[in-house]
């Protein structure tokens, strides 16, 4: 990786501050109108290779929108647009979304389109959605997502893809043998996706494995987290909280991951799979690290005249929505970093504080993930020197975190887990109702590949 | 699970789309031959109902000489049907209506029973036999009681004796309800057209004046919302359906483990999906919920969903036993009282619980089920006062064989005695139950409540 060479060591570079909060809030102070979340529907998440081995991407995301069609009603409706993606995507499937809608009871004059933005997909297309609704592009929306590490693309190597593209331009007998002349024997081997970083080479637990190291989280603190994530899930399962949230898919019921009798024994004794170059300081194991998983996610977003007209239910609102990035690549900030910034200005935006929640869901990408996050939260000098605020940006009560689990417990199908995140908080928010007069308010925080990172606020209806 | 049931609560197979393999055989041209050398019996491919189609094909012979008798044929004329009085020696009739709402002794049977009988053999297929009459009531003078009950014998022995698809059924009159009432009107075109396909020997009571015309025959339950519960496969998705096709918008619900077959049945016909444990204690309520905030009002329940768990008593665990009473008998009755004491609900109500053959005249491994189905019945019959003071209606329908997947997985032999055992000579399918739970959810059947309908084709056992 040519790139590579420039990574500082340190983790600092001579570039400005970048990703501090601004001091002025700018969000506009009238809004034209509102865009809420009326429900949601997954299929169950299953581990890469399970339930859904022989699903396509198509295959799932066409059984989640048909489930939420179902659920509301809309078969043969036209929806204003459907946003959905997916980050592990045949080239054929150029138009996953709108192949899948064609194939769902929805109206055949339902728009759609493809959009990608790593493990942020789903929340991506949730705010692109809501922000058109609330512009009144569009009364109705569909947001979304599907992953399959069953089924993901096989490409092959360049050797080969090269050749193979001359050999198609070739016109001679004697071109075409060149161009044939030209594979070797190592070009033949097929190239498999990977999580790696194209910059840095490193897969994301081993990223993730130095930032852990970073912010000293441990492992006990690790698995204890993945622990509450799974008997939460399990929680949520028995009381029928995902009966209207979830449809069934290919005998699968409920997540193939949830593991509702895993305890801290159990958990201790998995070995570490990231950060053995930190010998016997290393924590991440299978455990407190998300699965590969295939899955799909949705979400039915309108205004409120809409659903009002419909007679459908409002559960939450959009409230705002934020991305950030940070530069892992010369080691400024660990890979999964990004929320610890988007939060800050998201809330500064909002004037609100940490304080102002009542549910925190976190994405669950790695336990350390969402220890690290917080733990720069907590950290007076990060505040300080890198969000330009007056001290740490605050704690947060745990007991507000991930309360019907996360991706520890769940999965996490790349692109699914926006939908399936918004579409819990906003039935959660809902059951809530109101939190000392005012209505109840979730933040969700999405970390993704690339550095990336996107959040969002919602509120009861 | 053991095979004997007769009716099971279960998928429809593509068997169930088109006749059974030995009624393809003895109807094609080979078989025809063969089956009426060898005596063998020949089920007929029945009638089923299609919107647009003819009520009846052929003239219909009203047979009785009071002025019920004509009042009732004045109605057919209006419905542009071929209506005769007196049997000519060459009509092919479509159907034949015996009214004997006014019998004092058995000596008045006579007269129009034979003709009845002398236009048999002119019977078109699928033709249809009606007879309208009055309870037999312990307080009637013998004589009366006796002329009313003798119609009992005559109907269900004439059933047995039609053949080709032809079906007998009764229709019974309280005291003060007329030929020409809702309740009477509704049944006869229903027992006249090939929605009643598969009911035969059977009679249903006319209670009340009560209930309401549709303005469309074809649509009669057009505006209507209603919920299915078990509405994932079989005959819960039938009924939904055929109340679909008859205007009405359906919210089925099964338990969320059949989630993904629901939502297929509710995006086919339009409705809503409703997952939902039917033995939950907030389910009533969840599905009063559901259909106000979604759909505006609640019509219709139609209590399907039901489980089979199968043993001799003798091997009977407690676990077997009450989850079949707990779906199948306990959650109707909780959801039953929410929905009557709901302030919201201020139209007729008309609920429809699928009981079984099984608990009228139970089956061997079945304790469990027939218990049930059985106290279905009994919740029926005491539920119908309930519903009255707002207009509204409770009956049951009791299924016979019906070709679903779970009766296509009995063993070979059993199943097709058991398929054999009813005068129509076959199985029934998910539509039939579901056509007739259609008419009895309209308000065209007000009149009618507290009935246990069968659609068995004249099942050998029971009554």
């Amino acid at each position: 990786m040519a790139e590579a060479d420039h990574v500082l060591p340190g983790g600092s570079t001579d570039r400005p501050e970048a990703n501090q909060v601004p001091t002025e809030p700018s969000r506009p102070a009238v809004l034209p109108r509102k865009a809420v979340v009326v429900g949601g529907n997954r299929i169950p998440f299953a581990r890469s290779g399970g339930s859904y081995a022989h699903s396509s991407n198509q295959d799932m995301l066409t059984a989640a929108l048909d489930g939420l069609v179902a659920r509301f009603g809309l078969a043969d409706q036209r929806i204003g647009e459907v946003a959905a993606g997916a980050v592990l995507k045949h080239s054929r499937d150029f138009n996953l979304t709108r192949e899948a809608v064609l194939g769902s009871a929805l109206s055949p004059e339902t728009p759609a389109y493809d959009l990608q933005q790593a493990c942020a997909t789903g929340l991506e297309t949730v705010l692109g959605l809501a922000n058109k609704i609330k512009l009144g592009q569009i009364e109705s929306g569909i947001a979304g997502g599907v992953d399959s590490a069953s089924d993901a693309p096989i490409a092959v190597s360049e050797g080969l893809r090269a050749a193979l593209l001359d050999l198609s331009r070739a016109k001679t007998l004697r071109q075409k043998l060149a161009a044939v002349a030209k594979i070797r024997p190592k070009d033949l081997a097929p190239d498999a996706p990977s999580t790696s970083e194209p910059r840095t080479g490193l897969s994301m637990g081993e990223h993730q494995a130095q930032t852990t190291a970073q912010w000293k989280i441990g492992r006990e603190e690790q698995d204890r987290l993945a622990l509450a994530s799974h008997r939460n899930l399990a929680a949520a399962y028995d009381r029928g909280f995902f009966d209207d949230l979830m449809t069934p898919y290919r005998g699968l019921t409920r997540d193939a991951n949830l593991r509702a009798d895993t305890s801290m024994e159990k958990l201790a004794k998995l070995s570490p799979v990231f950060g053995k170059n930190f010998g016997s300081e290393a924590t991440m194991t299978a455990g407190n690290s998300t699965p590969l998983t295939d899955g799909a996610s949705t979400v039915l977003l309108g205004s409120e005249e809409w659903a009002r007209s419909q007679d459908l239910p409002l559960l939450a609102e959009i409230v705002d929505g934020e991305a950030a990035a940070v530069d892992f690549v010369h080691g400024k900030d660990g890979l999964l970093m990004a929320p610890a910034f988007a939060v800050p200005r998201l809330l500064a935006r909002n004037s609100l504080t940490l304080a102002d929640f009542d549910f925190f869901e976190i994405h669950e990408a790695f336990a350390g993930t969402v220890l690290s996050t917080l733990a720069a939260w907590e950290d007076e000098e990060f505040g300080r020197s890198r969000l330009g605020l007056d001290g740490a940006l605050g704690t947060i009560d745990r007991r507000k975190l991930n309360v019907n689990g996360s991706s520890l417990a769940a999965g996490h199908p790349f692109a699914a887990t926006g939908g399936r995140i918004v579409a819990s908080l906003a039935k959660l928010l809902h059951e809530t109702g109101t939190v000392g007069g005012r209505p109840a308010r979730g933040l969700i925080s999405i970390c993704a590949a690339g550095g990336q990172g996107v959040v969002a606020i919602l509120e009861a209806r | 699970m053991m095979a004997q049931s007769p009716q099971r609560d279960a998928t429809p197979t593509h068997t169930a789309l088109v006749a059974d393999s030995y009624s393809r055989f003895v109807n094609g041209r080979l078989g025809r031959g063969v089956a009426g050398r060898l005596g063998l019996p020949r089920p007929a491919v029945l009638r089923r109902y299609a919107p647009g189609e003819a009520l009846i094909p052929g003239p219909v012979l009203v047979l009785g000489t009071t002025p019920g008798a004509d009042a009732l044929a004045q109605v057919l004329l209006e419905w542009k049907l071929d209506v005769r009085r007196h049997a000519g020696p060459k009509d092919k009739l479509g159907a034949i209506i015996v009214v004997l709402d006014d019998l004092a002794s058995p000596e008045e049977l006579s007269e129009p029973i034979r003709s009845a009988g002398a236009s048999l053999r002119g019977l078109r297929a699928n033709a249809r036999l009606l007879t309208i009459s009055r309870p037999a009531g312990a307080e009637l003078e013998p004589e009366m009681a006796a002329a009313r009950q003798a119609v009992d014998g005559i109907l269900r022995s004439l059933a047995k004796e039609l053949r080709r698809g032809a079906t007998a059924n009764g229709i019974i009159l309280a005291e003060g309800v007329t030929t020409t009432d809702v309740g009477t009107i509704g049944a006869v075109r229903f027992f006249l057209s090939g929605r009643s396909a598969f009911v035969d020997g059977q009679f249903l009571c006319v209670d009340s004046g009560a209930g309401q015309l549709p303005q469309s025959w074809d649509r009669p339950l057009a505006g209507k919302v209603a919920v299915v519960t078990g509405g994932a496969r079989g005959i819960g998705a039938a009924i939904a359906r055929t109340l679909a096709r008859d205007g009405v918008v359906v919210v089925v619900v099964d338990v969320p483990a059949s989630g993904d077959q629901l939502a297929a049945v509710a995006n086919s016909i339009r409705g809503t999906a409703l997952q939902l444990d039917i033995t939950a204690a907030a389910a009533g309520q969840r599905i009063l919920d559901h259909a106000l905030a979604r759909h505006g009002r609640l019509d219709i329940v139609v209590h399907n969903a039901g489980i089979t768990r199968d043993k001799l008593l003798a091997n009977m665990d407690a676990a077997r036993w009450d989850a079949v009473i707990a779906v199948n008998l306990s959650a109707q009755l909780r959801m039953n009282r929410d929905f009557l004491g709901s302030a919201a609900l201020t139209g007729p109500l008309r609920i429809v619980s699928v009981a079984s053959t099984s608990g009228i005249a139970g089956n061997r491994g079945q304790t469990n089920y027939a218990a049930s189905k059985a106290g279905v019945i009994g919740m029926v019959r005491a539920t119908a006062k309930l519903l009255a003071p707002l207009g509204g209606s409770v009956n049951a329908v009791a299924p016979g064989f019906i070709e679903t997947d779970m009766t296509a997985r009995m063993p070979f032999a059993t199943r097709e005695l058991a398929r054999r055992l009813n005068s129509l000579q076959q199985g029934g399918w998910p539509e039939d139950v579901a056509e007739t739970i259609a008419f009895l959810a309209s308000d065209a059947a007000g009149g009618i409540s507290g009935n246990v309908l069968r659609v068995c084709g004249q099942n050998l056992v029971g009554q």
